[in-house]
């Protein structure tokens, strides 16, 4: 019987305990009933991946009002995906969270700040189950205003304004989708996902429908910090406290990428959006540019924490890419990307606020030596970077080469160029922390020792995700196939 | 083509580069809160003004009336709005705690003394 | 503002008539226009309108923080359980039909509670924002 509600659960389970979260007084309370709740919203999210993975769609009316009038949340390969992303992100960022916030973030605070995470957490599932594009604005605002208080928390003063730019950027992105969606609403009287694709489909183009498209492109590259939109997203990862970069940097652009997927795949038919609109072209110019000068400009961070900030603006450039190849294999390889690269920047900036916690600093010139000082912590930042890098054996070289048969099959040479180029100049960013830290001896005086075992654990937990999804692909891979067919065949 | 008959539109146009153009020149960070506040303001003009029917009373049920203007936008609105008053006052208070950490709200004071931005 | 006797008159006046409008708001939303959040803000506006005569410290004398948060939490609880309600009562989440033998009766409870809910979370939100700006002392 509770199995048909879990659409419904996914989200309202985070979303009963962010209240419940505030009334409680002791940060470990707060902490373990978040932990609990993420722990649950994994295991709904496996049993609706593993129902939906048969091809098989989920459809939920809330409060018993049928599909177009009502909200309806619906689950299908796309989503139970993502779902599954973000929730298992959210129990191993709250399993270091523990450690970590207690150290970074004012002990009166932390009940408030596990507050936000779970309100964080129900936007982003939110967003994920929706079937209603306006209720998709509602989450889309939940998760964006808790997101600006957890990085508005970091011991920084400088994370105060690198909020204070995210919400102006963040706002204005959230604004664009609400006038995208009204426009939507103003040809077709319809708010449902599925609806406004049949009647779209029959209704065909106008100059409402193009300048809609144009304002939701625009307004969810924003949130995904596409370059050039990127420019909110190197400050708010490097100065927000460690859990919540780990948090936001593997699943908020992550769903911001499948909400992109939705209205360019779904909503509007990929006949349009890639046919009679150039946007193909468009996304494939801005996301290769992307890639190379963001990973150009990581080379010359000094912050590490910044350079992987930079690099994640690059990493959404590979997704992006893989939509505009507009084929089966190229959304195959962006899904995939996608799966990866949460694992992946997961590991990295969990090492890096192991770091943090032992050193206070993650500039480059602190970590001199760690190699020898916190090994176990370095071990796990080292598989992450290969996997960044794309090493065979990792999870990362598994999508970049998904990524570059799709781009080869659609005979993109250039493109191919643009995906190794980036992979060398990751190769020179990474090798600067690498040298540094093992190439370098430490400093006389530096007695660290290795990260408490609470907060090496997850970092190993991600870092052998990365070995094991680049040995075992079946999962991946499939799953992302899956999703992609059900994308292309809708709008066939 | 009647331009003067979309006028609706030419508020909501009108209003939002308004804001925007607060949001992009001003230094000021409240002033940019309020520029980011007319610039929401105009999305919702946008949506109420989709609502009317022509020769439509209030929806409000009574006899008599039969043709409605549509409340659904107005609700969805209501809920922006909602989201609007979130993040004015989540943003006011991050400039509040940006005046203490810089005795400063003008983007080049804080800029200055932290190069990094 | 406390010396001022036109305006500590004409607060004291006033307020209870904002509050007893709200609650009109509040109840007869589902008749008329009106609903849960406006008559969160109206209530709030009557407690803002009363510190800003008589200082912020008044309005802990009604809500303390601990209050205040507490109100917070109870007004979504409220809303959610609502959801739960109907969940146990074997319909879809937030079916009202579920909670009681008439369906009419049971939508007509149903968006009471949850505007009810929506109420007391929109005021006690409202107030614990003015009172976070104007009660601030840099820390």
């Amino acid at each position: 019987m509770i199995r048909e509600h879990l659409p419904v659960l996914q989200v309202v389970l985070s979303l009963v305990a962010a209240p419940l979260c505030l009334l409680l007084t002791r940060a470990v309370w707060a902490w373990l009933l978040a932990f609990i709740v993420s722990v649950a919203a994994l295991l709904i999210s496996i049993v609706l991946l593993r129902e939906v993975y048969t091809g098989e769609v989920i459809s939920y009316a809330i409060g018993g009002w049928a599909a177009p009038w009502g909200i309806e949340y619906r689950v299908d390969a796309v989503n139970a995906f993502i779902l599954i992303i973000v929730t298992a992100i959210s129990v191993v960022a709250l399993m270091f969270a523990k450690t970590s916030v207690a150290q970074e973030v004012a002990g009166d605070k932390q009940g408030l700040f596990y507050t936000a995470w779970l309100l964080c957490l129900t936007g982003l599932l939110g967003i994920a189950v929706t079937g209603d594009a306006f209720n998709l604005f509602v989450f889309l605002e939940i998760s964006s205003l808790s997101s600006y208080v957890l990085i508005g928390l970091g011991q920084d003063r400088r994370a105060l304004t690198a909020s204070f730019q995210y919400l102006v950027m963040g706002t204005i992105g959230a604004t664009f989708i609400l006038i995208g969606i009204g426009l939507l609403y103003m040809v077709t009287g319809t708010l449902n996902m599925m609806d406004l694709a049949a009647r779209l489909a029959v209704l065909g183009d106008s100059r409402t429908v193009q300048t809609a498209l144009a304002f939701l492109t625009v307004g969810i590259g924003l949130k995904l910090a596409l370059f050039p939109l990127h420019l909110w997203l190197p400050n708010a990862y490097t100065y927000a406290p460690s859990a919540v970069t780990v948090f936001m940097a593997a699943t908020a652009t992550k769903v911001a990428v499948y909400m992109l997927l939705r209205f360019l795949f779904q909503v509007f038919d990929a006949s349009f959006t890639f046919g009679a609109m150039p946007l193909g072209g468009f996304l494939a110019v801005l996301a290769a540019v992307g890639i190379l000068s963001t990973s150009t400009v990581s080379i010359f961070q000094d912050n590490v924490k910044r350079m992987l900030a930079y690099s994640s603006v690059a990493q959404v450039g590979y997704m992006v890419l893989g939509i505009s190849l507009v084929s089966s294999a190229g959304l195959t390889a962006a899904l995939l990307h996608l799966f990866n690269h949460a694992l992946m920047k997961g590991t990295l900036f969990l090492a890096l606020g192991c770091v943090a916690y032992r050193l206070g600093s993650v500039r480059l010139g602190a970590i001199a030596g760690l190699g020898q000082r916190m090994p176990w912590t370095m071990a796990a930042f080292l598989v992450g970077a290969l996997s960044l890098i794309g090493i065979p054996l990792t999870a990362g070289f598994v999508s970049k080469w998904y990524l570059i048969l799709a781009a080869v099959e659609r005979g993109w040479w250039p493109l191919v160029v643009v995906i190794v180029a980036g992979s060398l100049l990751a190769i020179i960013y990474v090798w600067r922390v690498v040298e540094m830290a093992y190439l370098r001896p430490p400093p006389e005086k530096l007695s660290v020792t290795e990260a408490p075992l609470s907060l090496l654990l997850p970092t190993w937990l991600l870092a052998g995700a990365n070995v094991y999804f680049g040995i075992d692909t079946q999962f991946s891979v499939g799953m992302a196939r899956q999703a992609a067919a059900l994308l292309i065949g809708s709008s066939g | 083509m009647d331009l003067l008959g979309l006028y609706n539109y030419w508020i909501v146009i009108l209003l939002m580069m308004m804001g925007f153009y607060v949001v992009i020149a001003s230094g000021h960070l409240v002033k940019k809160l309020i520029g980011l506040n007319l610039f929401q303001a105009s999305v919702f003009i946008l949506y109420i003004s989709m609502g009317t029917v022509d020769g439509g009373a209030a929806p409000i049920l009574r006899s008599g009336v039969g043709v409605f203007s549509n409340p659904l936008p107005h609700v969805l609105i209501l809920t922006a709005i909602v989201v609007g008053v979130a993040t004015t006052a989540l943003g006011l208070a991050l400039v509040v705690r940006i005046k203490e950490a810089y005795g400063s709200v003008e983007e080049e004071d804080i800029h200055r003394q932290d190069d990094s931005l | 503002m406390k010396d001022n006797v036109v305006l500590r008159v004409v607060t004291k006046i006033i307020v209870p008539v904002i509050l007893v409008f709200s609650l009109y708001v509040q109840f007869h939303g589902d008749y008329g226009p009106g609903g849960g959040f406006q008559a969160g803000v109206i209530f709030a506006a009557g407690f803002i309108l009363y510190a800003l005569v008589f200082g912020v410290e008044a309005i802990d004398r009604v809500f303390s923080a601990a209050t205040l948060r507490i109100m917070t939490a109870l007004g979504l609880l409220l809303f959610a359980g609502v959801g739960f309600w109907s969940l146990i009562g074997g319909e879809r989440y937030l079916d009202y039909d579920a909670l009681a033998q008439e369906p009419l009766v049971g939508q007509h409870l149903g968006i009471f509670l949850v505007e009810l809910g929506v109420g007391i979370t929109v005021a006690a939100v409202m107030i614990t924002v003015f009172v976070a700006f104007a009660g601030r002392t840099p820390d």
